[in-house]
C-alpha cells in the first residue's frame, strides 16, 4: 500500500501538521511510548518554530522560499513492490570493499534482510526495523543530540522520522569494511524526504562511513535530513559525505556527533553539485581528549547555493578540534560559512581552529563567511581566518614559464587548492574517486548524471562550466 | 641565439630599463652583474614573457623571432628557461606532476608525443643524479616547504629536466652556502653545450669562479654601461659598485 500526501493550497508547513495528524500517527499504532512522546513534542515544536526564515542569524544568507514555495510529495509507507536499484543507479568506488546501503525516497531498500547482524556483534540496516528490534538502544540514544525541542527542521524531522539507516558497533569492534550509504530519489513527482539515520560506536570501535547523495529523476526535491552519530570512549570515526544533486534539489542536511573521551572524528564532506545545499554538522566534545578534524569542500556554479553552518562545542577539557572548508565559485553561485567555535567554562587547554578559503571565478559569485566564537575558558588556543581571492599571479607565472599552457596552470592550481581537502581523505580508493571526480568537475566533465544509468533522454545534463578566460 | 636592442621597460609607467642592448650566441655564457634595482630582474622578466611589464620601445629576437607577441608559456616552449630568484610555493601541485606536465606541454607544442610514466620517471632520476638533487624533493609539492638552498637546486633540476636552449638564472647564487651553490654550479657546467646559452645575473664574482664567463656586463641604472671579458667580474668585486656610481664606466 502506498498512501502519498500532496501538498497543495495551503503551506507547506500546515500541509504538513495535517498530514501528520491524520496520516501519518495511524500508521504507527504499536510504536513504543518514548518514541510516541517524542513524534508529539516535534510536532509541537515545529507546529510553534516552523521552518527557519531570513531574519534567524544562522540562516540570514540562506532562503528557503523557493523551496518551500513547491509543491511536494510524501510518502508514508515503503515504496512497494521493492525495486532493484541497481537498475538505476550504480556506484562504483572502485577497489573499495564496501557494505552497501541504499535509501530510495528515504527508505531503506533491502534484498531480504532489514538488518544484518554480524558475529562480532556489529548491526547495520534499515532504521525502520531497528525501531522496532532493539528499543533499548533507542531509549538510550535516539534524539539525545539532536535539538527536537529547539530547531525548527529536526523537530519536522524527529515527528516524521520513519526509516534511514542505523549503525551499531559494539565495544571494541573495529568495522573493517566501509559502510557506504547511498541516498537515491527517484521520483516522477517531487518529493519531500526526511531520511533519520542513527550510528553508535561503543569504546574503543571504529567505522568508516561513506555516505551519497544522488538524485537520478530530473525534478524537484526537498530532502531534510538527520543524523546522530555516537562515539564511545576511545573510538574513531572517520565519515565523509559526497553530495552531487541536480540543481533543482534542496537538501538540508543536520549531523550530530556527540564525542566522548579520546574519541576522534574526521568529517569530509564534498560537495559537487546541488540546487540549495545547507549541510548543518555539530559536534559535541563532551569527554576529555577527543579530537574533531572537520573538512569541507565545495565546487558551485550557476545559481547554486552551498551553505556550511558547522558548531564546535568543546564541553570537556583537553579537546582539539579543526575546521578547514574550501570553495570554487563560478556564475552567480553563492556559498555561505558560518563556523561556531564554543568553548565552556571548564574547558581548559581546548585547542581549537577554523579556516575557510575560497576562490571566486566570477565577479557575481558570492561567498559569506564569518567566524563565531564563544570563549570562557582561560587557557584556550583558538584561532581562525578567512580568505576569498583569485589565482595566485606569482604562481601563474611560474608555471607558465615552464611551458604550462595559462587554461592548464588555471586547472593545475584550481585542483591543488582542492586537493589541501582532499588529501585527508583517509581511504585511498575513496580519494582517488573523489579527486577525478573534483578533476572532472573542474574540467566541466562531471555531470549530476555520472554514476546514473536510468536513460532518460528528455533531460540534458547539467555540467560544471568554468569559463577560463573569465578568471 | 639572443639580441636585444635599444629596450625600454616600464612598470607602472616608471621606467626601469632605458636603452639596453644585448646579444648572446649559442655556446656563450654571460654574466650580468650590478648593484640592487639597476634592472637586472625585471630584464629576466621581460625575455620570460611577463606581462606586468610595458615595453615601450625597443626589440628582442630570439632564434630570429621577435619574441614580443609570444605568451611566456611559447617562449618557455622555444626554449626560454628562466630560473627564479624566489621560486614561487605552488601547496597541493607535486613536483612530479608539475614537470611532467611542463615536458609533456612544451613536447605537445613542439609536435613530439608525450612521454609515457615510465620513461619520464627514468628521465627524472637521470636529470636528478646529474644535479645532485635529493630524491625525496620530487615527492613533495612544488617549493613548498623548501629551505632556500633546496628551491635553488630544483629550479637547476628543472631547467635540466626541460634542457633550454637559453636559460637565465637570476640570482640563482645567492643566499647559498658553499655546498648549494657547488651544487648549482655544477648544474650549469654539466648542462652548457655549443647548442645552447646561459645569462646568469649574479651580485657576486663568487658564482663565477665555478662558472667561467665569456662575457661579464654590467648593468647600472638600466643600461649596460661596461661589458668585458672575466677579468671585469674581479675588478668589481675588488672595487666595489661604488666605483661605478662615481662616473667610471
Amino acid at each position: 500500500m502506498k498512501t502519498e500526501t500532496t501538498l497543495t493550497g495551503i503551506t507547506l508547513k500546515e500541509k504538513l501538521i495535517r498530514a501528520f495528524e491524520e496520516e501519518f500517527l495511524p500508521g504507527l499504532a504499536d510504536e513504543k511510548p518514548f518514541m510516541k512522546e517524542i513524534r508529539q513534542q516535534s510536532i509541537e515544536t515545529f507546529q510553534s518554530l516552523g521552518f527557519p526564515h531570513q531574519k534567524m542569524e544562522d540562516w540570514r544568507s540562506t532562503s528557503l522560499q523557493k523551496t518551500l514555495s513547491r509543491q511536494y510529495i510524501q510518502e508514508f509507507t515503503s515504496p512497494s513492490p521493492k525495486e532493484d536499484v541497481s537498475k538505476i543507479f550504480k556506484c562504483d568506488i572502485h577497489h573499495l570493499d564496501t557494505h552497501l546501503l541504499t535509501l530510495l525516497n528515504g527508505w531503506h531498500v533491502d534484498t531480504g534482510i532489514e538488518l544484518t547482524v554480524l558475529p562480532d556483534g556489529m548491526i547495520f540496516g534499515s532504521f525502520n526495523a531497528a525501531r522496532k528490534q532493539y528499543p533499548e538502544l533507542f531509549e538510550k540514544y535516539y534524539a539525545k543530540q539532536a535539538p527536537y525541542l529547539s530547531n525548527g527542521l529536526i523537530a519536522l524531522n524527529t515527528a516524521f522520522a520513519h526509516d534511514g539507516i542505523f549503525i551499531y558497533v559494539p565495544d571494541g569492534v573495529v568495522a573493517t569494511r566501509t559502510i557506504q550509504i547511498v541516498n537515491i530519489i527517484n521520483q516522477a513527482e517531487n518529493l519531500f524526504i526526511q531520511p533519520r539515520n542513527l550510528v553508535i560506536l561503543g569504546k574503543n570501535a571504529s567505522l568508516q562511513l561513506v555516505h551519497c547523495d544522488h538524485s537520478v529523476q530530473h525534478k524537484a526535491s526537498f530532502v531534510n535530513s538527520v543524523t546522530e552519530i555516537f562515539l564511545g570512549e576511545n573510538s574513531f570515526v572517520d565519515h565523509y559525505k559526497l553530495q552531487n544533486k541536480d540543481n533543482d534539489a534542496t537538501v538540508i542536511t543536520n549531523s550530530f556527533f556527540h564525542q566522548s573521551a579520546n574519541s576522534r572524528l574526521i568529517s569530509n564532506v564534498i560537495t559537487f553539485n546541488g540546487g540549495l545545499i545547507r549541510n548543518n554538522l555539530s559536534t559535541t566534545l563532551a569527554g576529555q581528549g577527543a579530537d574533531a578534524q572537520l573538512f569541507g569542500l565545495y565546487l558551485a556554479d550557476k545559481d547554486q547555493h552551498v551553505d556550511n553552518n558547522i558548531m564546535v562545542d568543546h564541553q570537556s577539557a583537553d579537546c582539539t578540534s579543526n575546521q578547514l572548508y574550501k570553495g570554487i565559485l563560478d556564475d552567480q553561485a553563492m556559498a555561505v560559512f558560518n563556523g561556531h567555535i564554543k568553548v565552556r567554562r571548564d574547558s581548559q587547554r581546548t585547542v581549537a581552529s577554523q579556516n575557510n578559503k575560497n576562490i571566486l571565478l566570477s565577479d557575481k559569485a558570492t561567498i559569506h563567511t564569518q567566524p563565531h566564537l564563544e570563549i570562557f575558558a582561560d587557557d584556550v588556543k583558538c584561532s581562525h581566518g578567512a580568505t576569498v581571492g583569485q589565482l595566485d599571479p606569482e604562481a601563474m607565472f611560474y608555471m607558465r614559464s615552464r611551458g604550462i599552457r595559462e587554461d592548464t596552470s588555471r586547472m593545475l592550481m584550481m585542483y591543488a587548492f582542492a586537493a589541501d581537502v582532499i588529501n585527508h581523505i583517509q581511504i585511498p580508493p575513496v580519494r582517488h574517486q573523489i579527486d577525478e571526480m573534483v578533476y572532472r568537475r573542474l574540467k566541466g566533465e562531471l555531470s549530476n548524471c555520472d554514476q546514473c544509468i536510468i536513460d532518460c533522454n528528455a533531460t540534458r545534463p547539467q555540467i560544471f562550466e568554468i569559463d577560463m578566460s573569465k578568471i | 641565439m639572443l639580441k636585444i636592442s635599444n629596450l625600454h621597460v616600464s612598470i607602472n609607467n616608471k621606467e626601469i630599463i632605458k636603452g639596453l642592448n644585448l646579444e648572446v650566441k649559442a655556446g656563450e655564457v654571460h654574466a650580468i652583474m650590478g648593484p640592487n634595482g639597476t634592472g637586472k630582474s625585471t630584464l629576466a622578466s621581460v625575455i620570460a614573457g611577463r606581462e606586468i611589464y610595458e615595453i615601450t620601445s625597443g626589440t628582442i629576437f630570439y632564434k630570429g623571432k621577435d619574441i614580443q607577441t609570444m605568451s611566456i608559456e611559447e617562449r618557455a616552449s622555444e626554449g626560454i628557461f628562466l630560473g627564479f630568484q624566489y621560486p614561487v610555493e605552488i601547496p597541493g601541485v607535486s613536483m612530479t606532476n608539475f614537470m611532467k606536465t611542463a615536458v609533456n606541454e612544451q613536447r605537445k607544442y613542439r609536435g613530439q608525443d608525450p612521454l609515457n610514466s615510465t620513461d619520464f620517471l627514468a628521465l627524472m632520476e637521470e636529470k636528478k643524479k646529474l644535479v645532485e638533487i635529493q630524491s625525496n624533493l620530487t615527492n613533495r609539492s612544488v617549493n613548498e616547504g623548501f629551505s632556500g638552498g633546496e628551491k635553488k637546486k630544483n629550479e637547476i633540476f628543472q631547467m635540466a629536466m626541460l634542457d633550454p636552449a637559453l636559460a637565465i638564472l637570476d640570482e640563482t647564487d645567492s643566499g647559498l652556502d658553499i655546498d648549494a651553490l657547488r651544487v648549482v654550479a655544477n648544474g650549469v657546467v654539466k648542462l652548457r653545450r655549443p647548442d645552447n646559452a646561459f645569462i646568469i645575473i649574479t651580485h657576486y664574482q663568487r658564482l663565477l669562479d665555478y662558472i667561467v664567463p665569456d662575457f661579464v656586463h654590467v648593468l647600472f641604472e638600466g643600461r649596460i654601461v661596461k661589458s668585458g671579458r672575466k677579468e671585469l667580474a674581479m675588478e668589481l668585486e675588488e672595487r666595489g659598485y661604488e666605483w661605478l656610481k662615481n662616473g667610471n664606466f
